[in-house]
C-alpha cells in the first residue's frame, strides 16, 4: 500500500510519499495506530490528501497549526492544495 | 561532546574565525564590475574573489546606508584575509571612504584603487593584479590554530523547497544546529516571509518578551506586502504571491505551510537570542538562534548573512539549486534522493534516507555536523568547487 506522513496528531492532512491515484488505499501512522484513507482523486507524490472532512472555512491543519482555511467543501480523500485552500496570513483583506 | 568538534582555522587579529582566506576584490559601485571580475578572474585561484553587486550610486538615505553597510560586512567577514575596494571615482559610495570605514571595522591588508584616477580599464586591471598578487602574499602567512565550533557563525537558508524540505532536510539541520548551538556556535536563520505562521514556535524559545515582539513586527512588514498582491496564475496553476511556482508543484499549499518547514532548520530547542537588521553583524555571544531581516530571494539572504559574519551557510533544497557565495563556503542538503542522485554536482549531503525510514534525524544531523566540520578545515563544496559567487544587495528604496 502507498504511504503518506502525519506529523502531529491534529493534523487534518497527510503528505503522500508516492504518486497515487483515485481509488488507491494509503496507509499512515497517527499516534502509532496505523490507518487506511481511499483517495478519492490522484494525488502527486509530496501533496496532501485530507484525512476527514473539512468544511469551507475551517482550518486545514499540519504540523498541528493552522495552514489555511478551506475555501470549498473539501471531502475526506481529496487533494488539499491551492485549488481549495487559502492562507490565512496573507489572504487580501476584503 | 564539544570536545570532538574541532577544526584547523584562520583566527584573525580581532579574534574572529575564518574558515577560508581569501583576498576580496570589491567593486564600490556596479559599474566597475567587470574591471574587478577580470581582476580576479586573471588569477585562476578560488581564494582571490570578486563580488559583483549592483548598487554603489543613486541611493538616498537608508536605502544608501543599508548598502554601504553590507559592503563592509562582506569585506570584515573573518573569511576574508586581505581586501582590494575597486572605484569608479564619481559614485555616491565613495571609494575612499568605502576603504577608510572597512579599515575601522576591522583590522586586515587593504588597498584601493580608483578608475578615473588610474586611467580606465587596462591600467586600473593591470595595477589591480600586481596589488591583489602583493596582497595575496601577505596572507599566504597566516597560519591555521585549532579551534572549536563556538567559533563558527552558521547561516541556515532553504531554496527550491519541495516537501521533502520540511520533512527530512530541514529537520536534519535543526538537529545539528541545536547541537552546535549548545557547543557556543552562533546560527542565524533570515527570509522573514518564511516564518510568517511560525510565530508561535520562535516565541517558545525566546524568552525576551520584547525581542519577541520586534520579531513578530518585522515578519508583519513582509507580510502586509504580501497581502497587497494575492497571486496569480502562472503555466495553469494558481501560485501565491508569496510562494513560487515550483513550491506549488512540489505540494506546498500556502505560506504559513512554507514557514512551518522551514523553520525547522533553525533548531527545534536552541533559544532565540536575537534579532538583526539585513547585514548586521551577528553578535560573539550569546550562543543561540539571531533572525535577520532578509526577503526571501536566496542570493540577497545569503549575502545579509555572510555580510553579518556568517562563515558557512548550510542551504537545504528538494528541488535543488547550485547558488554558491563568494566568500563562505554554502553545503547543499537534500532530503529529496531523486535530487541528489540527479543533480549530484550541486549536492553535498543526501539526508533522504530519512523518509526512506532508515536514519533518523538526529543521525542525519550527525552527517551534517560531519560535513561542517570537513568544510570548516577546507574540504571544498560542490558550489565553490564550480567557481560559484552569488552576490546580491537587498535594496529599500527606488533609485534616485
Amino acid at each position: 500500500m502507498k504511504k503518506a506522513v502525519v506529523l502531529d496528531p491534529r493534523d487534518n492532512v497527510a503528505t503522500v510519499l508516492e504518486d497515487v491515484s483515485v481509488g488507491e488505499e494509503v496507509s499512515y501512522k497517527i499516534e502509532n495506530e496505523t490507518k487506511a484513507i481511499k483517495a478519492l482523486e490522484n494525488i502527486p507524490r509530496g501533496h496532501k490528501v485530507a484525512l476527514r472532512d473539512i468544511p469551507r472555512g475551517n482550518y486545514v491543519v499540519k504540523y498541528g497549526f493552522p495552514i489555511g482555511c478551506a475555501t470549498k467543501n473539501i471531502l475526506k480523500g481529496e487533494h488539499v492544495h491551492v485549488h481549495n485552500v487559502l492562507s490565512l496570513r496573507t489572504r487580501k483583506e476584503e | 561532546m564539544c570536545l570532538e568538534y574541532k577544526f584547523e582555522a584562520y583566527v584573525r587579529k580581532d579574534g574572529q574565525v575564518g574558515i577560508r582566506n581569501k583576498v576580496l576584490i570589491l567593486p564600490s559601485v556596479a559599474c566597475v564590475n567587470h574591471v574587478a571580475s577580470a581582476i580576479a578572474g586573471f588569477f585562476s585561484n578560488r581564494d582571490i574573489v570578486s563580488v559583483n553587486h549592483e548598487v554603489g550610486c543613486a541611493q538616498i538615505g537608508d536605502d544608501f546606508r543599508q548598502s554601504l553597510s553590507t559592503l563592509i560586512g562582506l569585506a570584515s567577514n573573518p573569511n576574508v584575509g586581505a581586501v582590494l575596494v575597486v572605484g569608479l571615482g564619481c559614485e555616491r559610495i565613495v571609494p575612499e571612504f568605502l576603504a577608510e570605514e572597512i579599515s575601522k571595522a576591522c583590522s586586515k591588508p587593504l588597498e584601493c584603487i580608483v578608475f578615473q584616477k588610474e586611467g580606465g580599464t587596462i591600467a586600473t586591471i593591470s595595477r589591480g593584479i600586481t596589488i591583489v598578487q602583493s596582497l595575496y602574499q601577505q596572507i599566504l602567512s597566516e597560519r591555521k590554530e585549532e579551534v572549536d565550533v563556538s567559533f563558527l557563525k552558521v547561516a541556515v537558508e532553504c531554496g527550491g523547497s519541495d516537501y521533502t524540505s520540511a520533512l527530512a532536510a530541514n529537520p536534519a539541520v535543526g538537529h545539528a544546529v541545536d547541537r552546535l548551538s549548545d557547543c557556543g556556535a552562533k546560527i542565524v536563520i533570515s527570509e522573514l516571509i518564511e516564518l510568517a505562521g511560525a510565530e508561535e514556535i520562535l516565541a517558545s524559545r525566546c524568552e525576551n518578551a520584547e525581542l519577541m515582539s520586534h520579531i513578530a513586527t518585522a515578519i508583519d512588514k513582509y507580510v502586509k506586502i504580501s497581502k497587497q498582491y494575492s497571486g496569480e496564475e502562472l503555466f495553469g496553476i494558481f501560485v501565491p504571491g508569496n510562494i513560487s511556482p515550483g513550491n506549488v508543484q512540489g505540494g506546498i499549499t500556502t505560506i504559513e505551510e512554507k514557514s512551518l518547514g522551514a523553520v525547522s532548520k533553525g533548531g527545534f530547542k536552541c533559544p532565540v537570542v536575537g534579532y538583526l537588521k539585513y547585514g548586521e553583524r551577528i553578535p560573539d555571544k550569546p550562543a543561540g538562534l539571531y533572525i535577520m531581516d532578509t526577503p526571501s530571494y536566496d542570493i540577497e539572504s545569503v549575502t545579509g548573512m555572510v555580510a553579518g559574519g556568517a562563515t558557512i551557510v548550510l542551504f537545504t533544497t528538494g528541488l535543488g539549486t547550485p547558488v554558491g557565495n563568494p566568500i563562505s563556503p554554502v553545503i547543499k542538503i537534500t532530503g529529496n534522493g531523486r535530487t541528489a542522485r540527479c543533480l549530484q554536482s550541486d549536492i553535498d549531503v543526501d539526508v533522504s534516507d530519512v523518509l526512506e525510514g532508515q536514519i533518523s534525524l538526529a543521525k542525519a544531523g550527525e552527517r551534517i555536523i560531519s560535513e561542517v566540520l570537513g568544510v570548516a578545515s577546507g574540504k571544498l563544496t560542490k558550489s565553490e568547487s564550480l567557481g560559484f559567487t552569488d552576490a546580491g544587495v537587498t535594496r529599500v528604496r527606488p533609485r534616485l
